[in-house]
């Protein structure tokens, strides 16, 4: 029986992973792939949670929030193309339009 | 019967009222002849209502009250335009529409061609409304409405030829002057208010016993200096003969009959005022005593025909004063009159004489005149005769009644001024005639060609004169102090005081008059048509006293130096004063605005906006920094919501847990 705190540690280190990788990465396509491995962080607590507290909502909310996911890596992977056919490149640094 | 008087009383005055109301407004858009139509149709009517009005009061011998409209009450103060019909407003009734009516038909010849036709009618139907108050109000207000309304016309009527300057500065003199008299008039009111709580005659002359002698006597010389002022007595006399400039149909009417007796009628009115106050009574005896014989003087040598028309008046109504203040008021009334009769027909001839010449009223251009306008000439003759005094015509009648009242009442003095003044008159009066109707002709060839006795429109109304002034006296007054209008005017007057003459006395008394009348016209005879020469030889002799007389004593000077120019100088002070002084403070006040909002100006610009531009460019520095915050990089957003939640998840460890 894998205990509790096993599963959330699994899902912390996920989360600063993909964290690191929104934070740190210049990348555009490796910064939406942190952001879905973020996501599947909080996947793993909610089904872990699940199990523990032995409720469905929990499982419930992580599929949503997989739908949710694809969902927005579609928008994300559009934003990008859009960006990329203007720019040219898929540098986060040179997408400093979103400012006074 | 009482309500058609009533009825006929309400419309006295209401019907030259409307006319003048028509001619006012809508004059212009009818013809003259509409215009003057209405005009003396109005005031005929209202003569014919007078003399309805007075049959009855001679039938019934009733006194009316009407009160036309209530008009102020409040307190203990009513006042209602009301209206008191005894006999002695009656014969005013009579004498002003009468007169009126015959003098605005005059009118109709004489002002024809004017181009102030309508204007003219309109000012002279406002008169006769005013004149009606004036005599048929049964209070104080309504008599000073009446006052106050004649003097307006009588100014506008005097400003008639408004063009002319020494016509507006006449009118105008006339009425500053008058404005004296209406002061004291007006204290008078106030007095006689504060003292009975009611402006009503009845009710006043029902208490007047409870005044005490000296009130009675402050009451009194205040309405005398009214009537000073309206009748042109010494010493506001000066307007009178001034006011001349009018047309002539106004002089007649207004400064001859009607207008300049309202003070007469003022006294008589209230003689049961004056009755008790002897003091104020000699007053008034004694300034219509000086006044008679003073502007009789002056009439001597002046050379308007006009203007020795006017000092006779002033010097008749100087006879009346004296009439009421030796206490005949019955013979005041009387000659009050006949000389409306009398000199209306007067002014109205010289009019005809100033038609006939063209306009010229100097005598010492006329001459020889009896022949071209021969009725013109005996009606002037009539009118002489008449004032002259010699028997049996009006003034006679009335003029010697005064006298011998003045004699037999022992008022030695006042018999002597009255007997010396009549003699002026009858000298002045025929030296007038013979200057003007006979002799050689002075005129110029120019206007002797145009010579033209006047229409009959303006005869007419002198002829009807004419036979008043030769009956009016002995028809009204015969026997003397018992005539019928002696009778008719006791209820008013209150009985005359046992008569203490002889049949004897009288008749010697009016025999002296006589002669004294007579003794007039011989001297005027002897200067002016046996011996000319003698006349002027006396002029030059006497040369002092002919300037004097010819330059009215020269009160106009006077008054000019001591009240006039004073003022005039006065006026030019407070202009200076005004213009220095206190537009200096008011220019002051402005420049210390002007001062005070550049300091602020200066305050504005250097203090506030400095703070507000330290306070504004404070804003920009931390804006301009603090937008730097805003990147635009993505992941310094995302750094910065990380670093937010672990400040979140910090607060909620340490703070909310607990």
């Amino acid at each position: 029986m894998v205990p509790l705190s096993a599963y959330v540690a699994v899902s912390a280190i996920l989360f600063m992973t993909g964290l690191l990788g929104v934070l740190v990465r210049r990348n555009f396509i490796i910064v939406l792939m942190s952001v879905e491995i973020m996501l599947n962080a909080a996947n793993i607590n909610l089904v872990a949670f699940s199990h523990y507290l032995e409720s469905m909502a929990g499982q419930l909310i992580a599929l949503f929030v997989i739908a949710i996911a694809a969902g927005e890596a579609a928008v994300g992977l559009a934003i990008i193309i859009v960006v990329f056919r203007g720019k040219i490149s898929t540098n986060v640094d040179e997408m400093n339009l979103l400012k006074w | 019967m009482s309500d058609l008087t009533d009825l006929l009383i309400k419309l006295i005055p209401v019907l030259p009222l409307l006319a003048a109301i028509s001619n006012g407004l809508l004059g212009s858009r009818y013809s003259h002849d509409v215009a003057h139509r209405l005009a003396w149709g109005s005031v005929g009517l209202s003569f014919l209502c007078a003399i309805g009005v007075f049959v009855d009061v001679v039938r019934t011998g009733t006194t009316h009250e009407v009160i036309a409209y209530q008009w102020i009450f409040g307190g203990d103060l009513t006042i209602n335009l009301a209206y008191l019909v005894d006999p002695l407003t009656c014969m005013w009734l009579l004498v002003v529409t009468g007169v009126g009516f015959v003098i605005h038909v005059y009118s109709v010849g004489y002002m024809h061609g004017e181009a102030g036709f309508t204007r003219y009618f309109t000012y002279m139907n406002l008169f006769m409304v005013s004149m009606l108050l004036l005599v048929m109000g049964n209070n104080y207000v309504v008599l000073f409405i009446g006052w106050e309304g004649v003097g307006l016309c009588s100014y506008l009527l005097i400003g008639y030829y408004y063009d002319k300057v020494s016509a507006a500065k006449a009118a105008t003199k006339a009425f500053v002057v008058n404005r004296i008299g209406d002061a004291g008039f007006l204290l008078a009111i106030f007095l006689v208010f504060i003292n009975f709580h009611t402006l009503d005659y009845t009710k006043v002359f029902a208490q007047v016993g409870d005044l005490s002698p000296e009130m009675a006597t402050a009451i009194a010389l205040c309405l005398l200096i009214g009537a000073v002022g309206k009748s042109a007595q010494l010493p506001l006399h000066t307007w009178l003969p001034d006011a001349m400039e009018g047309p002539t149909p106004v002089s007649a009417l207004i400064h001859a009959a009607t207008m300049v007796t309202a003070g007469v009628y003022m006294i008589v009115r209230n003689h049961v005022i004056f009755d008790m106050s002897p003091v104020a009574m000699s007053v008034v005896a004694y300034v219509g005593g000086a006044t008679a014989l003073f502007a009789a003087t002056i009439g001597l040598v002046q050379t308007d025909i006009k203007r020795v028309l006017a000092y006779s008046t002033v010097s008749q109504l100087g006879y009346m004063f004296l009439g009421c203040g030796i206490g005949a008021y019955s013979a005041a009334v009387f000659h009050v009159i006949t000389h409306a009769f009398f000199k209306a027909l007067l002014f109205l001839s010289a009019g005809s004489v100033i038609h006939a010449l063209s306009g010229e009223q100097d005598i010492r251009k006329m001459g020889g005149l009896s022949q071209k306008i021969p009725w013109t000439h005996r009606l002037f003759l009539i009118g002489t005769i008449a004032i002259a005094g010699l028997p049996p015509l009006a003034g006679f009648w009335s003029k010697d009644e005064i006298m011998g009242h003045a004699f037999v009442h022992d008022h030695y003095l006042l018999y002597g001024i009255a007997a010396v003044g009549a003699f002026l008159t009858s000298f002045y009066m025929f030296r007038l005639t013979y200057l003007t109707f006979y002799g050689a002709s002075r005129m110029d060839h120019h206007t002797e060609e145009h010579v033209h006795e006047s229409p009959m429109v303006m005869v007419g109304p002198l002829m009807v004169l004419g036979i008043l002034s030769v009956v009016g006296g002995i028809g009204l007054g015969f026997p003397p102090e018992h005539g019928w209008l002696h009778q008719f005017l006791a209820p008013v007057i209150g009985p005359l005081g046992e008569h203490e003459a002889s049949i004897g006395l009288m008749v010697l008394l009016m025999g002296v008059a006589t002669v004294i009348a007579l003794l007039g016209w011989g001297l005027a005879h002897y200067l002016y048509s046996v011996s000319p020469s003698t006349a002027e030889g006396w002029s030059t002799k006497f040369s002092g006293a002919y300037k004097t007389l010819l330059n009215k004593y020269y009160i106009d000077e006077l008054y000019d130096f001591i009240v006039v120019e004073p003022l005039k100088r006065l006026g030019e002070f407070l202009d200076w004063f005004d213009r220095t002084v206190v537009d200096g403070v008011v220019r002051g006040v402005g420049q210390m605005a002007d001062w005070g909002s550049a300091g602020s100006t200066w305050v504005e610009k250097y203090i506030v906006y400095a703070g507000l531009n330290i306070i504004g460019y404070g804003n920009h520095l931390v804006a301009r920094e603090g937008r730097k915050v805003q990147s635009g990089m993505v992941h310094h957003y995302a750094a910065l919501i990380v670093a937010g939640l672990f400040l979140l998840a910090l607060v909620v460890q340490f703070f909310i847990e607990q």
